[in-house]
């Protein structure tokens, strides 16, 4: 008992990451200079550097009497949410310069929502589960109204924390009725439970439950409704970060909550999870016909990703969760780069946003309209941009699994949402200019530059991926 | 039923005689008292003063920051006197878990001074 509960240092990184924040936080209010804003984010990324490397070196156990862990699952979704957040607090350098809302407490909160992430991929307690879904959550809702004087940015804060308390009050009421159906919250203690008696109807509607709070924090239809106003009025690099990071996060939750504790109620969940998808995928592919704001283009983009990401969840096998790995690992780097493109969208000072705007870039920024150009092919599965080999090893756990009507599905809505991504290029490449874009900061650049290099080259080094991938699945059924 | 939710039978009971209470209270009074209302008893009890002006206007918005800051320092206290009592059971780890809450709490608190939040001006 005590042996376990001393094992503190799995949690080093978490521990580490919060105290480099909570040190920013005083570095920024009490150095009282203009740059506070870039000095605590360069800190921060300091500190995500940290953390990263501290993941991968931590002792892989069991601690603080089962509430944590860290298995190589962990640590590749942790490495994945730390690139997401940092690409973020990149993308937020030039952004939040020139839109005034340039405070240390940026950074700040996206390593503090960071963490929060991390405290939740590596939770086997539904207690420290919560902790770390809300601590994650409630940075983000500030986040989302960090440009406090601009009436959309507000609205956005104001609806994502709405829609958010009801998602943590969906998640809390399943937990409870699991709880108090099979007598514990501890996941492998749960799972003992579901493997020697069937289990009975109020802990299935707790599973439901949870799900469905889960599928909020992922923005899965039917229950995406605040996801395009949300990422239409929040400030550019929080979307990013929202596109990113929590969705990262919520899904490590979703394959680790399905499959460890959950396990055996796979015939219960399975439908309910290959539901999820296809609406998502339908929606996402349907949806985004029409749009001209490139935020909410994104954001249903984003709904039909999780759907395609869900169809690996709901095959429930190694396989499975290796394809949900991959697909993520590709998904981040597009989905930053079409956010850096959508900050560098900026005419005579003011941000623009409409695709419209997008009008002759081929001619007037060629490099820029190249990268975006990797991203939407990317987003849209065309070989071989990191994206196809996302979408391949998904695809290929549903096939394995026999479930032929999802892989179709999936390969048809992807056809369909090919054509708005389409759409979007034959503005940049067909259309007449209507004046060219401001110059670009470096910043923003880079994170295009980069995005747009994994994402084409994402196939030279896609098999240590997909090994460390699989690795990360056979740790979660091993 | 489960057999563990016997356990809950006191609480059930407890519920039961608050409802019983309260309703006896208030429809004793109701069937028993002498009803005679009019203006003058049914408006509002201000001291022995007219009322002013309507209970329903904006007051300032740093009531409520000074209230949400008193809130966490109520709660840091709330912690504290469990953890003080059952010190001697949890041991060093116990104790630096509450130290760590503690400079939390203060790192919190040093930003809010120096944010100003604490200045009424």
């Amino acid at each position: 008992m005590v042996g376990q509960l001393m094992n503190w240092q799995i949690a080093l990184p978490e521990i580490v990451l919060a105290g480099c924040g909570l040190l920013v936080l005083m570095v920024g209010v009490l150095i009282k200079k203009q740059n506070s804003a870039q000095l605590c984010s360069m800190l921060v990324l300091a500190s995500f550097l940290v953390a990263a490397l501290l993941s991968l070196s931590a002792p892989q156990d069991v601690g603080y009497n089962g509430l944590f862990t860290l298995d190589r699952f962990a640590v590749f979704v942790k490495i994945l949410v730390l690139i997401a957040a940092s690409l973020a607090v990149v993308l937020s350098l030039d952004y939040n310069t020139h839109h005034g809302i340039a405070r240390f407490e940026f950074p700040v909160l996206i390593l503090l929502s960071t963490v929060g992430m991390m405290v939740m991929v590596s939770a086997t307690n539904m207690m420290s589960l919560y902790l770390g879904v809300e601590l994650s959550s409630l940075a983000i809702y500030v986040l989302a109204a960090f440009a406090r004087n601009d009436v959309r940015s507000s609205e956005a804060g104001l609806k994502y924390f709405v829609l958010g308390a009801l998602a943590s009050g969906l998640l809390l009421y399943g937990m409870s009725l699991v709880y108090g159906f099979a007598g514990s919250l501890d996941f492998a203690s749960l799972r003992a439970v579901f493997t020697t008696e069937t289990a009975q109807l109020g802990a299935v509607v707790g599973v439901v439950f949870i799900v469905a709070g889960l599928a909020f924090k992922i923005s899965a239809a039917p229950f995406h409704m605040w996801t395009p106003d949300v990422y239409e009025g929040a400030p550019v690099p929080v979307t990013g970060f929202m596109a990113t990071a929590p969705k990262v996060a919520a899904l490590a939750v979703f394959v680790r909550i399905l499959s460890m504790p959950f396990g055996h109620l796979l015939p219960q969940w399975q439908q309910l999870i290959v539901l999820l998808s296809i609406v998502s995928m339908v929606w996402g592919s349907l949806a985004a016909i029409g749009q001209w704001n490139i935020k909410r283009l994104m954001a249903y983009s984003s709904i039909g990703h999780m759907g395609y990401a869900l169809v690996g969840v709901a095959t429930g096998t190694e396989a499975g969760v290796r394809g949900v790995l991959v697909y993520l690992a590709s998904y981040i780097f597009a989905s930053a780069g079409v956010f850096a493109c959508i900050i560098a969208m900026r005419k005579k000072g003011h941000a623009v946003e409409r695709i419209a705007d997008l009008k002759g870039l081929g001619k007037t920024d060629p490099m820029l309209a190249f990268l975006l150009m990797f991203f939407m092919f990317s987003l849209a599965g065309v070989p071989p941009f990191a994206g196809f080999i996302g979408k391949l090893y998904v695809f290929l756990a549903a096939v394995q699994a026999g479930m032929w009507t999802l892989a179709i599905i999936g390969v048809l809505t992807s056809v369909i949402s090919t054509f708005y991504y389409l759409w979007v290029l034959k503005q940049v490449y067909f259309d007449q200019s209507e004046g060219a874009f401001d110059g670009r900061a470096p910043s923003v650049s880079f994170v295009a530059g980069l995005g747009g290099l994994v994402t084409l080259s994402f196939f030279v080094f896609a098999s240590p991926v997909v090994n460390a991938a699989e690795a990360a699945a056979r740790a979660l059924f091993g | 039923m489960q057999p563990w939710l016997v356990n809950y039978f006191p609480i059930l009971v407890f519920m039961a005689i608050a409802v019983v209470i309260a309703g006896a209270m208030l429809g004793g009074s109701l069937l028993a008292g002498w009803q005679k209302p009019y203006a003058e008893k049914l408006s509002a009890y201000e001291c022995g003063f007219e009322a002013f002006d309507d209970a329903r206007r904006r007051f300032d918005v740093r009531f409520y920051l000074v209230a949400i800051l008193f809130i966490i320092f109520d709660l840091e206290v709330a912690f504290l006197f469990p953890w003080a009592i059952s010190l001697g059971h949890i041991g060093m780890f116990g104790f630096w878990s509450m130290m760590g809450f503690l400079g939390v709490l203060t790192i919190g608190f040093i930003y809010e001074w120096c944010k100003g939040a604490l200045d009424w001006e």
